[in-house]
């Protein structure tokens, strides 16, 4: 098992709550998420499943009122950063965490220059001057294969592969421990993303900064990822590395996201869809919140929820299907 | 043989702008038989919505022959063009924005058979509307709700019924489920095949997902820049990609197969832009290929082998033959 010290980030028993008119949305509820320090960490589910609010309350971005942290313990390098003060958060955003969001459109600021976009997260988190900044604001560009000089120009003269690199270059700028990308492709062509998933790697292996790679494509997560949790209602439901998830899928869920994409080696295999939609997070189910769309779902499921089952050292899930002994043989879904 | 449902011949869309004539849809052919569905696959600002809307007259050809069931849409009357849409249907890409907030479900599938003037009371067309809905998976307690009541999956599938309420032969899908999850995504694909079998449906499915489209489609188109530069049964093109562009396109999607690895062209250059291009390859600047020819001259589509056209030099088409680059 890891030593603690090896953890990058460390979130135990997350709870966060939307408290509307409507209802209280529980977005994430009890969540545990540890990212290993060099490693690129995929977090993988559908819309509503609590990836970007899980994402955003490391960094204390959470829109309140209506979102609150409800509980929880977020640790970065083994210090707690929960209920930072403003200004020390300030100093973590941007210098030790940073993020990338999904569209790289609306993510810069139209009216100042790529090059003055960049800087200014320098300057702001480092003691030198414009200057300085300006001249590694170069360099970064450089790195993510824009040439300098382009740096003069506004968003909007960029392309849409161009400007998610400025996003990467400016996330990267202060050299972070941990960066957290918001599907930073989703929005891309895919002979573009091909570029950007190519320049996260070389980045990665090349300064071993530790990613929170946030996806619901399974394809991008076999490509870059090492780690794998899958998030659906706010709870983390299988987790493990690539052979773990790929090959020994044991979560009904997985499962059936994997039979929910189309096969390219087989075009006439029939797609098998998981029944019903994504719970209502005002109303959750009770006991397991997949037992309404889990073709395996027994009586105990509809009252408890599961507890974490190990297969081997890191992989788990939480599924009532399994117990210490046939969680290591398989077989119990279709997959697996 | 029978004749094919719809014959698209050097169909020209072009734009005005301020610089010059955009192209976004310059000379493209092909047809679709009845019950089959064309993929047209390519990257955003390909013409491929373009070419979708022009076939339907959303947007007036530049030039060009659309021929349904042997008549020629493009020389129709503004009228006669309405009375035709009854065979011909569109289902869009955002479930969001494509329905009308202040109109109910019920009422949402009931408009164009009010336009059409197809049933004589309001009885008998409420009950199309829940023999439709039933078709579609919509719940019949939903028949008075609003878009914004309901998640993507169940407009999305609205979607489906309003293209369907006026039995349609034809429907051109516009990225129909680029904007749901994949189990939701799995769900409508699914429904559209069942009604592809059971309605007898010809589609024209666009869309940017080449995994989607493979699965999906009969016959697939790629399109770059306003030109399709290359055109194949599924199996065909991604068996044996012939254009350089097809290749990188292939070579270039996520595949969740960890012990897959992908032999990945990545594209370096600029794109061409779309005004006043020159009669040059296109795709030239991005081409690892690209001979001092391709400088000169504008490859025509040619048909290689049964059924399988490119648009691409002889010497890279010899050279890429049956290369598969989708195995291991």
């Amino acid at each position: 098992m890891n030593t603690k010290s090896e953890l990058i980030l460390d979130i135990k028993n997350l709870k966060v709550e939307y408290r509307t008119d409507d209802g209280v949305v529980n977005a994430v509820n009890g969540l545990d998420l540890e990212i290993e320090k060099g490693q690129t960490h995929g977090l993988v589910g559908e819309t509503g499943a609590g990836k970007t609010t899980t994402a955003l309350s490391v960094l204390d971005l959470i829109q309140s009122p209506p979102g609150i942290i409800v509980d929880g313990k977020i640790k970065l390098e083994g210090k707690n950063i929960r209920g930072l003060k403003d200004k020390d958060m300030e100093s973590i955003r941007g210098n030790d965490v940073s993020m990338i969001f999904q569209d790289p459109m609306t993510s810069l600021n139209p009216v100042m220059t790529i090059e003055d976009q960049i800087a200014e997260v320098i300057e702001y988190h480092e003691s030198g001057g414009y200057k300085e900044a300006i001249e590694k604001t170069h360099e970064m560009l450089t790195m993510v294969g824009l040439p300098p000089r382009r740096g003069k120009e506004y968003p909007h003269q960029f392309s849409g592969g161009m400007k998610q690199r400025v996003v990467i270059a400016m996330a990267l700028a202060c050299r972070p421990k941990l960066l957290i990308a918001d599907e930073p492709t989703t929005a891309l062509d895919v002979t573009i993303q091909a570029q950007v998933l190519t320049l996260m790697k070389n980045l990665k292996n090349q300064y071993g900064t530790s990613m929170l790679m946030i996806t619901h494509d399974l394809g991008i997560v076999a490509e870059i990822c090492d780690k794998v949790s899958v998030i659906y209602a706010g709870h983390i439901i299988e987790h493990g590395d690539l052979v773990d998830i790929f090959d020994n899928t044991r979560h009904p869920y997985t499962e059936g996201l994997f039979n929910s994409l189309p096969n390219l080696q087989d075009r006439k295999a029939k797609l098998i869809p998981i029944k019903g939609l994504m719970p209502d997070p005002t109303d959750l189910p009770t006991g397991c919140p997949f037992h309404p769309r889990c073709d395996y779902a027994m009586d105990i499921c509809t009252k408890k929820y599961p507890e974490k089952r190990y297969r081997n050292d890191q992989h788990f899930v939480e599924c009532h299907l399994y117990d210490s002994d046939n969680i290591k043989r398989g077989g119990v879904i279709k997959r697996g | 043989m029978d004749k094919p449902l719809i014959e698209v011949k050097g169909l020209k869309k072009y734009f005005k702008t301020p610089y010059g004539m955009l192209h976004a849809v310059d000379n493209i052919d092909f047809d679709i038989y009845k019950g089959k569905t064309l993929g047209l696959v390519g990257e955003s600002g390909c013409g491929k919505s373009t070419t979708g809307r022009t076939i339907l007259r959303l947007l007036e050809p530049t030039a060009g022959k659309i021929f349904f069931e042997g008549e020629d849409l493009a020389s129709f009357s503004n009228s006669k063009m309405e009375e035709k849409r009854r065979d011909l249907q569109i289902i869009f890409q955002d479930p969001f924005s494509s329905l009308n907030p202040r109109k109910t479900v019920s009422q949402t599938i009931m408009e164009p058979m009010i336009i059409h003037k197809l049933y004589k009371t309001k009885a008998q067309m409420m009950e199309k509307v829940l023999e439709i809905m039933e078709i579609v998976g919509l719940a019949e307690r939903l028949v008075n709700t609003y878009p914004h009541e309901l998640d993507g999956g169940r407009r999305q599938r609205i979607g489906v019924a309003r293209a369907l309420s006026l039995s349609p032969k034809f429907i051109v899908c516009d990225e129909p489920v680029s904007a749901l999850d994949v189990s939701i995504q799995a769900q409508i694909l699914n429904l559209m095949k069942e009604l592809q079998e059971e309605l007898g449906l010809t589609y024209l499915f666009i869309t940017h997902d080449l995994s989607v489209v493979n699965h999906f489609s009969d016959e697939i188109a790629v399109m770059y820049l306003g030109k399709i530069v290359e055109r194949a049964s599924s199996e065909e093109l991604f068996n044996n990609p012939l254009h350089p562009y097809t290749i990188a396109l292939l070579s270039a999607i996520p595949i969740p197969d960890i012990h897959y690895k992908p032999n990945r062209i990545i594209l370096k250059g600029e794109i061409t832009s779309p005004i006043e291009p020159k009669n040059v390859c296109r795709f030239v600047n991005r081409c690892g290929y690209a001979t001092e020819k391709c400088h000169l001259e504008e490859p025509e589509l040619i048909e290689v082998s049964k059924d399988h056209h490119v648009a691409c030099i002889k010497e890279v088409i010899e050279m890429n033959a049956n290369k598969s680059i989708l195995k291991n």
